[in-house]
């Protein structure tokens, strides 16, 4: 990257939004469901009607807790709900209510995985409950905006991070390991397209080795990970241009457009919202007790680093590779369920989790959990390569033809006679035409041209339509050619 | 048949044993309320038909013998509760248009327990006033001398009350908004602790401090209410969990050996001599019923009207951003953009007094001056709450003047929003340690009544209403009813 060449260090925090899986709203009993016509899902405390009073949802706190927990960070036994006042059209009580001072998670970290294997750890700073705006609506509507408060009051948990990623690379690692944690915990959906889990970056360039940070921007509503990293590499480019031609970098609210590739200004410090927080003397004080963390903590199910660690030592993965299988509750589950039917060989099952399946996973643009090739299905093709009716070259035409019909392994090998050939004879004698059909390949195979034999073994293949068992060809071949 | 004059209690056996219906009781406090409108500006709203409607029902339960312990009895709403299908205006501009699609807690308790709503009482705007002259409605008249304010902000029902246009009016208090009018208009006014009464569907002034409560005609009436608008609910997370005493039957126990504490800070040079005189009297009566008198001091409570006037405008600063002309409520004709829209909105649906304390709570909100005020506000609030819970441990209440004046007349004190906020100056330290407070009638000044006010530990409502029953078992100074209006 042009910046490190040119000594410059590059400075970023993320502000994580992400929306809790909750049925109803933080505050109220409207359901959260995603898609519902505009304001069928604001009722009067959503719509912020006179009068009208907000119950914390004891869930999203269960959720805020859980998370919290997952990354290794102090609860709070007591925390508070503060008013950020603002007007805004999508703000209907013109607060927004969140947690400012006291928020109900404190200090944690999570590692992330660099490029070239390296470990880093980056400090969250906390974690606060809040709850979502709604939404303006201009599409259709000449001449007049609308409303649609069905995401207000959305829970919301908000994971602040340290300034401790130092490239747009590093913020995506961070931002997806959020992500799989998140939904590993089953807090979140992760639906980065319907606006669940999102972040405001905040970046900032300075001189390598200079002591203070630079002057940041904050770059608002990055909703995918594409997003994140070209919001921030245009961002410290612009920076770095900016301070290089002896301009200043001004603290400012900026917006990342897609189209455009680029950020551009949306308000400066100056025009910021003095947001005049305060407790919400509406909602007490969330005090929680060991006892209520300790349930929490019992329901934790096993976290994306510990199941890494388990796969490296009970499946005899590597580190790579357990970091990858895990990257996903629903990948883990079916490598798990594979490996299961084919316990001699978990390797295999998972280089063909991350290979071909995966490849054609990518390929249609589709999950692991979208049940196009089931577990067992898999599994099937696998042991037909571990009991040897099948080559692994011969697998993946099987595989093809599975993910294209959606039959069994056994039905196609079936079907297509593709069953290797382990009758020793059988293989001996298509040897003797082979070598018959090429005299003088042989006499220079037997002159000392080693490099013959992989002729040889391809001839064969050839010959059986690629079906004779590789182990016993072999075999024959050492034992046939020499004479 | 004379009804207007009797307390709720004998209307609710009057009604049992079928000396009226409800229908004619109904219909004569109506008719009151249509008579004296024009001088007293008591009520916003008159609710004739749907309370006839109501009332004809509730005879037909009274005769089969069914109904709740306030069926068929008249009351009337502070125009701060919301009630479902009724115009709810705060007494503001801002909300003239809003007809409330919900009802408050305190509306559906009262309704379930059978009361019937005749009307919506005026009120300042959005309780903001210790006169009912910030009302967009205009002022509410003090019956004793309709040249008087008759204080507020629960002005129109402290007012319905004494003119007897009905025997019971809900009210709220977030700075002595029913103890103040109720002193000003000699009826009796009860502010429960803080989360004894729901707050939810009651239009918020200053969340934390705002509680509702009622006037009535007798200590006795306002057991039988509260007895029926306490309680917790799940909508409102800052209402608490205690179960509700059965106030009406704790009206007699004795008061022998009662401690009171009386209050040197009330006692102060602010304090009218004559006023000062009814209050000495009061107690003399306490004392002959065997309560036990003793000066108490809290040191802190002079700072509670400068603490006050900073919580309470930081809140409402906060609560009526809601009113942004959006979604309900006034709305600005042809706004330019969206600036325009809020700007002109609010700038023509609030009042003069609304906007001071939004611009007074904005500006002690605000980053660089939060620390200097809304925190150093909050503290002294919890050396405030510290100083009673201290006086608490030696004495059961405490007693006092509930007003350093009686009534004094409309335009008075509007050019100066100071002296009118030191109206406030005795009852204000209940609101910010949250304790439950009454006043009662103890005497007249010129004409004017005069109110005692009694105070006492978190949840003590029933020694309160028991306090104050006893004394007016002894005198009948809460009997008394302004001639023209008798």
């Amino acid at each position: 990257m042009s910046e490190t060449e040119a000594g410059w260090e590059t400075v970023i925090g993320l502000e994580i939004h992400a929306q809790l899986a909750t049925k109803s709203k933080i505050f109220s009993g409207s359901a959260t469901a995603y898609g519902a016509p505009p304001n069928a899902q604001a009722n009067l405390v959503d719509l912020g009607y006179p009068g009208v009073l907000p119950v914390l949802n004891g869930e999203a706190v269960r959720m805020a807790v859980k998370f919290g927990l997952s990354i290794g960070a102090k609860i709070s036994r007591h925390s508070v709900f503060a008013r950020k006042n603002y007007f805004y059209p999508d703000l209907p009580k013109g607060y927004q209510i969140s947690q400012y001072e006291l928020p109900i998670v404190a200090k944690g970290s999570i590692e992330i995985v660099l490029d070239d294997g390296a470990k880093k750890v980056v400090g969250v700073t906390r974690a606060h409950l809040e709850e979502d705006a709604g939404k303006s609506l201009h599409e259709g509507l000449p001449g007049v905006s609308g409303i649609d408060l069905n995401r207000a009051g959305t829970p919301l948990v908000e994971i602040v991070s340290e300034p401790d990623m130092r490239s747009a690379k590093e913020a995506v690692a961070y931002m997806k390991k959020v992500h799989t944690l998140v939904r590993y915990l089953e807090i979140c959906d992760g639906n980065m397209q319907e606006g669940s889990f999102r972040c405001d970056a905040n970046v900032s360039v300075r001189k390598k080795g200079a002591e203070k940070f630079g002057t940041r921007a904050e770059i608002k509503n990055l909703n995918s990970f594409r997003f994140v990293e070209k919001a921030i590499n245009y961002e410290v480019a612009r920076q770095i241009d900016l301070l290089e031609s002896g301009g200043k970098v001004v603290q400012e609210t900026r917006l990342y457009d897609p189209d455009k590739g680029e950020t551009r200004s949306m308000r400066s410090k100056e025009e910021a919202n003095d947001y005049r927080y305060f407790p919400d003397p509406d909602l007490l004080p969330v005090e929680l007790d060991d006892k209520f963390v300790e349930t929490v903590r019992a329901s934790l199910p096993e976290l994306p680093d510990q199941k890494a660690v388990r796969f490296s030592s009970q499946y005899g993965l590597s580190e790579y590779d357990a970091g990858v299988l895990t990257a996903s509750r629903e990948l883990a589950d079916y490598y798990e369920a594979v490996a299961r039917e084919v316990p001699k060989e978990p390797k295999l099952a998972a280089n063909w989790v991350m290979g071909e399946l995966a490849a054609a996973l990518n390929k249609d643009g589709i999950e692991v959990q979208s049940g196009k090739l089931p577990a067992a299905r898999l599994a099937g093709l696998l042991k037909r390569i571990e009991d040897q009716t099948i080559s692994g070259k011969i697998a993946k035409e099987v595989f093809e033809a599975m993910w294209a019909t959606g039959a069994t392994a056994d039905a196609i090998i079936e079907e297509k006679g593709l069953k290797q050939i382990t009758d020793t004879s059988a293989i001996e004698k298509a040897i003797d035409e082979v070598m018959a059909r090429n005299p003088g390949q042989l006499a220079d195979f037997r002159a000392g041209k080693d490099k013959l034999f992989g002729f040889f073994v391809g001839q064969v293949m050839k010959a059986t339509g690629g079906k004779a068992n590789p182990a016993q060809l072999n075999e024959l071949l050492k034992k046939k050619l020499p004479g | 048949m004379k009804t207007h004059t009797l307390s709720l209690t004998q209307l609710a056996k009057g009604l049992r044993a079928k000396e009226y219906s409800s229908v004619e009781l109904v219909r004569s406090f109506l008719d009151r309320i249509d008579a004296h409108q024009p001088t007293l500006n008591a009520m916003v709203t008159v609710l004739r038909e749907p309370a006839l409607v109501a009332a004809q029902a509730a005879d037909k339960d009274l005769a089969a013998g069914r109904g709740g312990p306030l069926t068929g009895l008249p009351i009337v709403h502070k125009d701060l509760f919301c009630t479902e299908g009724v115009l709810t205006t705060c007494g503001s501009h801002m909300l003239d248009n809003f007809v409330s699609p919900y009802d408050a807690t305190v509306v559906a308790k009262l309704k379930s327990a059978g009361a019937i709503t005749v009307a919506k009482a005026n009120m300042d705007e959005f309780a903001m006033g210790s006169s009912n002259e910030t009302s967009y409605f205009g002022p509410v008249r003090n019956p004793w001398n309709t040249d008087l304010v008759p204080g507020g902000s629960s002005g129109g029902s402290a007012v319905a009350v004494a003119a007897r246009l009905a025997p019971a009016a809900t009210a709220t208090d977030t700075g002595g908004s029913i103890r103040q009018p109720a002193a000003l208009c000699g009826v009796t006014g009860i502010k429960p602790t803080y989360g004894r009464v729901s707050r939810y569907g009651m239009i918020a002034f200053a969340s934390s401090l705002d509680q509702g409560g009622v006037i009535t005609t007798s200590a006795a009436d306002a057991a039988l209410i509260m007895r029926e608008m306490s309680g917790f609910d799940p909508n409102d997370s800052t209402s608490v969990d205690i179960p509700v005493p059965d106030y009406v039957a704790d009206l007699d126990a004795p008061l022998a050996g009662l401690k009171i504490g009386l209050l040197k800070e009330f006692f102060d040079k602010g304090l009218d001599a004559e006023n000062e005189k009814r209050i000495r009297d009061a107690l003399a009566v306490y004392e002959r019923l065997g309560a036990k008198l003793q000066e108490v001091s809290l040191p802190n409570l002079p700072l509670s009207v400068p603490a006050y006037y900073v919580v309470a405008p930081a809140e409402c600063s906060s609560n009526l951003a809601r009113f942004d002309g959006v979604r309900f409520g006034h709305r600005a004709k042809d706004p330019r953009d969206l600036m325009d829209l809020y700007k002109r909105s609010r700038g023509e649906g609030f009042g003069a007094e609304v906007k001071r304390r939004i611009m007074t709570g904005t500006y002690v909100l605000s980053a660089g001056y939060y620390d200097a005020y809304y925190l150093k506000a909050q503290k002294v609030r919890q050396l405030i709450a510290d100083d009673f819970k201290r006086a608490f441990g030696n004495v059961d209440v405490l007693m006092g003047p509930t007003t350093p004046t009686a009534a004094f007349p409309l335009g008075d004190k509007t050019s100066d929003p100071i002296t009118m906020y030191l109206n406030d100056i005795y009852t204000i330290g209940a609101n910010l340690a949250g304790l439950p407070a009454m006043s009662i009638p103890c005497g007249f000044v010129g004409g004017l009544p005069v109110g005692l006010q009694i105070v006492g530990p978190h949840f003590s409502e029933g020694k309160l209403l028991n306090a104050a029953h006893a004394f007016q078992r002894e005198t009948d100074w809460h009997s008394k009813v302004p001639e023209r209006f008798s």
